[in-house]
This record gives C-alpha cells, structure tokens and sequence, in this order.
C-alpha cells in the first residue's frame, strides 16, 4: 500500500466552466496548503496542493476554467490538455472531479461529455444546489447520475459539506476499471464536428429532463433586476466610471499611510546596517543597493494588495463580466476586446498584473496589442515624479480660484497617456497585430456575494507573484544601479565614509542641511565621477533639446531601471542625502535652485513639465519589459516596447519642450 | 401554405424565414433554427448550448448597441451583433 503511495503519487485535477466555484472548491479541499506557481514559459498561474483521498494524499490540480476541451485561449487551451494528458510536465491525471454548476446545468455539462469521451475516471462534485432549489426547481441527483452514467456528488462550496462524501466517491472510481469512453457521433447529414456537438447537447437534454424540474420561468430574477441599472445604456456606464473613480481614489488613499509607514520602516533599517556594519563597500552596497532596492518594489505593495483586493471583489461578484459589456463597443472601435478592460484598468496601479491579466484574452494579436500598451496608462510609480514636478512649480496655483492647477496636470497626464494609448492600439491592430475583429461570446454570472476567503486568497497569490516577479528584477537592477553611480570611487578623504554616515544620520534627524553646507559633500563628487555620471554627460546633447542638463541626464538613466528611482537620483545629485523623497521640502528647494553648469537654471515649469510628459511615455521599468517577454515568449516583443515607447517619449517631450519655448513660455 | 407561398416573391420568402435575433426586441422569446457561418465562433457559440432547437430570450442591447444579451439554457450570454446574425430565430 505504501510502495504504491511512493511509487506513484495519485495526480487529480479540478476541472470545470469559469463561474462554476471551481477556485472555491479548491480552497476549501486543499486549504492554505496550496502552492502556486506558474505554467513553464507562460504566466498562466498553476496551483496545486495536498488532498486527501482514501488512505492516500493526492496533488489536487486546480485547472483554469474552460467552457470546452476545444478550447480559445490560452488558458483553456492548458487545461484541456492537461485534462487529455498532452502538456508535458504535469502528469496525466488519475481522476478528474468535474464542477459542475447546478443553476446552470447544461452548459456545465457539455465539458463533462467530453471528459467522458476521454475515459478518465470522473466524479462530478454539483455545486450551487441550494441556490438552484431557493428558485423552487427540483433535482433528482440519483436519477441524473444515472442518465449519465457518472458518480455525481452534491457539495457546498462556502461550508464544505459534501467534500467528505467527495473524496470516498473519488477514491471508488480511482482503481477502477477505465470505463470505454463514450462517443457521441453526428447523425450524418450535418457537418460532423457540429454534428458531434448536437450528439452531446441531445444527451445532455435527454439526460436533463428526466432528473430536473423547473419551475416557472418567467419570475425576475434578481440578477435581471440588478442588471436594468448596472448594464442600463446610460447610467450603466456612468455607473462604471463612477465606480473605477471609487475604487482608484480608495486605493490612493488608503495606501499611503502604509506607504509612507514601509518607507520610514526601510530608512530606518538602512540606517541600522550603516551604524552596524564597518563602512565600507559591502555596507554601501547592502545599506543602499540592496536594501533601497528591495524597499522601492515592497513600498508599492500596500497598492498592489488594495487593486487586488478590489479586482477580486469586483471579478467575484460578477460586474467585471458588465464592465467588459459595456465597454466592449468603445473598446473594438480601437480594435480591443471588452475583455481588455480589466488589464488596462490594472496597469494604472502597475502593469506588471495588469498584463498578467491579459491571459484570458482568447485571440494572440489582440492579447498582444494589450499587452504593447498598458504601460501607457499611468502607474504609481510615475505618480512620486509627478508629484515632485507639481510641487516644486506648480504649488498653489489655480485657475478659475479654486481648482488647482496641480489636479489638472495630473489629470492631464494621465488622459495623455490613455489617449497615446487608444491611438497606439489603433495604429497596432491596422498594422503589425492587424487581425480580424475579435469576436465576443461573454457569459454574465449572475451576481454574487463575493466569497471574503476567496477573495483574500485571491489577492494575496497575486500578490506575492507580482513581489516575487518584479522584486528579483528590481534587485538586480538596483544593484547595477548602485555600482554605476558607485564606481569608480573618487578620491575621498579618509573621513569621507563616516562624514557619510554622520550626514546622513544628521538628516534623518532633521538638520542635515547645515552639514552639508560646511565640508563638501562627497556624494556629488561621486556621482559627477562615476560611470553614471559619465553616462549623463555622454547622452547631453541628446537630452538639451528637451530641456534637460547632465544631471537630470543621470537621474533618467537611473529611472529606466524603475520610475520612482527618478527622486531618489535627484536627491542624490543636488547633495540633499540618499533618503528623501518627493515631499522632502529641501529636495523640492534643491530642485527649484539647482543650476546648469552655466548657470543658469537647470529647471523651469517647462522643464518640469516636459519631464512629466517624458514620463507618461516611455518605457522605464525592467519588470514590465521582463514580464512582457515571458507573456509573449521572445525578445522582439520587449525589445519592440522599449523602441517604440522611448521614441514616443522622446518626440513628445520635445514638441512640449519646443512648443513651449516658442509659446514663450521659457 | 404552398399556395400562399407561391405568391410571394423569393427574396420575400427569405426575409420572412430567415430572422436572426439582431431582429429580435428586447424580452422576445424566440427558438433557435439554424446557425449560419463555419469559424471559430460559430462553433464556440454552438458549445455553449445555442444549437438549433433551443429557446433562448433577448435580453438587451449594449451601449451604443453593441454587444447584445441573450438568456439561453437558464444562463445570460453576451454577443456581438456580429455573431448573433449568424443564429437564425424564429418566433
């Protein structure tokens, strides 16, 4: 018994349509022991874990959803072959459980048929049952499991009850015989795939209407009720917009205490290990490359948790389906599906899950064309740079005496940058992605109270994938970061690191200014030196039409790692300390007075300006870029990004930057 | 019939018969006659359960009247009139 547990472990997958409590079954059977990963080479999430079945302990598969082992996305195209046996790396597995939804019966069970015609031995686990008889229907389980020659289990999602009965029955048809699967043939005249499709529909009826009995069909249901509003033609949408205006402010506001509470959290280690550990090299390197590294990606975290936490919610109650509905004409004017909505949508908190969500659109240009220009609706880390720009040029002022001119630059930015979007997507869907109209075939569940265990759940795998993907790719590059603005080290003298330490420490006290004012700050002597500096020099003359010296030179350099890394490179450069950030009022002084090597002012309204403008547009953060090559599965693509992005950028900046200047407005 | 039939003209005959739901109003209940057209779709359409011989409701019309909503099988499906040309309906 124990030979046969070691040799082979009993591999069974959940298998079922979207909608169906599939993910919910799955937690409740395996628990917090489940683990999540990906599918080699493609961001489709693969989550397994522990079941117990008889006397054994099976990997329980959770499969993503699919409506038919014929499957149209990416998604569905794993799970069926995984289901068949066909995806190499994941085992064939033992036995299938079947999720089936019991207030959407038939269309549930066109997968089961072709589970049959597989021969794996299958249980169906009936979900929804007491929904399905709160609408006074009536079903037979005996009789329809019967009919369709197929164990059927009765279980409920949100208690668990049922899984017990689940797992026996699994265990049952485990060892025994494959049954010869069944086959369902087109009657002849007709075209033999459709054929094949009514053979499985008449068995399904057939089967239907033996064991199940509805009632009168013609009461509203409350989902219907809901829907007159939500999907109206008019308030339907303003509905929309007022909900992702909600939802976007909550998530600004509810993160910044958080925010500002993980970046006090990080200075206060990188001072720790500066007064710890013998100044030096390392002690630099751990203080400011790794720790400012790790603490630039976990600082957003509290944004990334609340976008998820709110996609969950609004995914599990079933309004994504209507928001995709409602969108859906606006968006294939462009060439884009409904359905591209929710990643764009994500990518104003990062792209990086924004494009992770692109997976469920079916069609590969489309999903692409999404993918190429997510990066255009503004994320956060834009958002310190915007900031700093407004409140060192643009504080206090308002037009018409009371709206600030601040909230419309804001607004501003991001309207570019969804309008360069929408144009960009248009110009892709004519030329390099010009594929046919994608098609649309939705299904709108009805609407459900979001299941809180799932929804945490939820957001907390996401979560951590984002961390995971994006945090080993900032490291990285924050290390190379610090080493080019490290290196070479200018002569310093011997008491250099610990003015350092000293002037750094004295800032985060509150009095740095006077310090660094007295002896000359070895920081920017470094960095003027290093090959970060000798980087911003070499790109001068490219950078002067739009406006900028070496120095911001050396700042957009560093930001093309990550965006928000922009502040931190300024602070550096006009010697206010490593630690500030982009409400510091001496950063926002120090860049108010910094000066051109001419001497004249290396910044102006317009200048703060065109960098915003810059920032809207280009391409600066290796996580996206990397994220991007493992959903499109090459280089050109990222590659193609980075070119177009970076042009686009460049040739907007300059028209603000020119077209200022000619508006008079240097 | 046949007699009355004869009568009409063809492409008559043809408009009468070969109502799809983009025809439909909003709330009518119609059956499923045929499905024209051979892509992807049709056949995505089909595994969903919209064969011919199945009852399904019209719902509504998006926005800018794109995309439709049918209940078809007791659930609500979503489609573009693009597609929902292809199902032939009769009331």
């Amino acid at each position: 018994m124990n030979d046969a547990a070691h040799n082979h472990q009993i591999t069974i997958a959940l298998a079922g349509n979207p909608n169906a409590g599939k993910t919910t079954l799955f937690n409740s059977l395996t628990g917090l022991k489940q683990k999540v990963a990906n599918y080699p080479g493609v961001t489709v999430e693969r989550k397994e874990g522990p079941w117990s079945v008889g006397d054994k302990t099976s990997k329980l598969v959770d499969l993503p959803g699919l409506y038919s082992l014929d499957a149209t996305s990416l998604d569905e195209q794993i799970a069926s072959e995984i289901i068949q046996g066909e995806y190499t790396g994941v085992s064939k597995p033992d036995a299938i459980v079947a999720v089936v939804d019991a207030t959407n019966l038939e269309r549930n069970l066109y997968l089961v048929t072709q589970i049959l015609e597989c021969g794996i031995p299958l249980v169906i686990a009936l979900t929804m049952v007491d929904v399905f008889e709160k609408q006074k229907h009536e079903i037979d389980i005996e009789m329809l499991s019967v009919l369709l020659k197929t164990p059927i289990v009765a279980v409920n999602v949100k208690t668990g009850r049922g899984t017990k009965d689940l797992a026996a029955k699994v265990n049952e048809v485990l060892f025994t015989q494959p049954k010869s699967p069944l086959i369902f043939d087109s009657s002849g005249d007709e075209d033999e795939a459709n054929g094949r499709i009514f053979a499985r529909y008449n068995f399904i009826s057939n089967a239907v209407q033996e064991s199940v009995w509805h009632s009168d069909q013609s009461q509203h249901r409350f989902s219907e009720k809901i829907d007159r509003v939500l999907t109206h033609k008019f308030f339907g949408l303003v509905i929309l917009v007022g909900i992702l205006l909600l939802v976007f402010q909550t998530i600004f506001s509810w993160s910044s205490l958080p925010m500002d509470l993980l970046e006090q959290g990080f200075g206060a280690a990188a001072v720790f290990v500066r007064t710890q550990m013998p100044p030096g090299i390392l002690t630099d390197l751990v203080a400011d490359g790794i720790i400012a590294g790790v603490g630039g990606v976990v600082v957003f975290l509290p944004q990334i948790l609340l976008l998820f936490l709110f996609i969950s919610i609004l995914e599990d109650s079933g309004y994504m389906a209507r928001a995709a509905f409602l969108l859906d004409k606006l968006m294939s004017r462009v060439g884009l599906h409904g359905k591209a909505f929710l990643p764009l949508f994500s990518s104003f908190a990062c792209a990086i899950p924004g494009i992770m969500a692109t997976r469920t659109i079916e069609n590969r240009r489309d999903r692409f064309a999404t993918i190429m220009i997510a990066p255009f609706m503004s994320c956060s880390a834009r958002l310190p740079v915007y900031t700093l720009m407004i409140a060192a040029f643009f504080a206090g002022q308002t037009v018409l005496g009371f709206i600030s001119v601040g909230a419309i630059l804001m607004l501003a930015m991001y309207t570019l940058g969804i309008l360069v979007a929408v144009a960009a997507a248009f110009v892709l869907k004519r030329t390099l992605l010009k594929a046919p109209p994608p098609p649309f075939l939705m299904e709108l569940p009805p609407y459900r109270v979001p299941n809180l265990r799932t929804v945490f759940q939820n957001m907390l795998t996401r979560a951590w994938l984002f961390l995971k993907r994006a945090g080993t790719v900032i490291l990285a590059i924050s290390i190379i970061l610090w080493s080019l603005m490290y290196f070479p080290r200018s002569e310093q003298p011997s008491a250099g690191s610990e003015a350092g330490t000293t002037m750094t420490g004295a800032i985060n006290a509150g009095d740095g200014r006077q310090t660094a004012e007295n002896e000359p700050p070895p920081e920017s002597e470094q960095l003027k030196n290093s090959y970060a500096g000798k980087l911003g020099h070499a790109i001068e003359p490219v950078i002067s039409p739009l406006g900028f010296d070496w120095k911001i030179g050396v700042a957009l350099i560093a930001s093309f790692a990550a965006r928000e890394v922009l502040v931190s490179t300024l602070s550096i450069i006009y010697n206010v300390g490593k630690d500030e950030n982009e409400e510091s009022e001496t950063l926002i002084a120090a860049v108010r007075d910094a000066k051109k090597d001419d001497g004249k002012p290396a910044w102006t309204p317009l200048t703060a300006l065109t960098l915003m403008v810059f920032f809207v547009l280009a391409m600066q953060c290796m996580s996206t870029l990397a994220i991007v090559r493992r959903e499109t599965n090459s280089w050109r693509w990222p590659i193609f990004m980075m070119a177009y992005m970076t042009v686009l950028a460049y040739v907007a900046a300059f028209a603000t930057y020119q077209g200022g200047k000619l508006l008079g407005f240097e | 019939m046949g007699h009355y039939q004869r009568s009409l003209g063809l492409e008559t005959q043809k408009r009468l018969t070969n109502m799809t739901l983009t025809n439909l109003p909003a709330g009518q209940d119609a059956r499923v006659t045929a499905i024209t057209g051979k892509n992807a779709v049709t056949r995505r359409l089909m595994e969903m359960g919209v064969i011919p011989g199945v009852s399904v409701q019209m719902v509504k019309t998006g926005p800018f009247g794109d995309p439709i909503e049918i209940r078809v099988r007791g659930y609500s499906l979503a489609m573009r009139k693009n597609e929902a040309d292809s199902i032939e309906v009769s009331v």
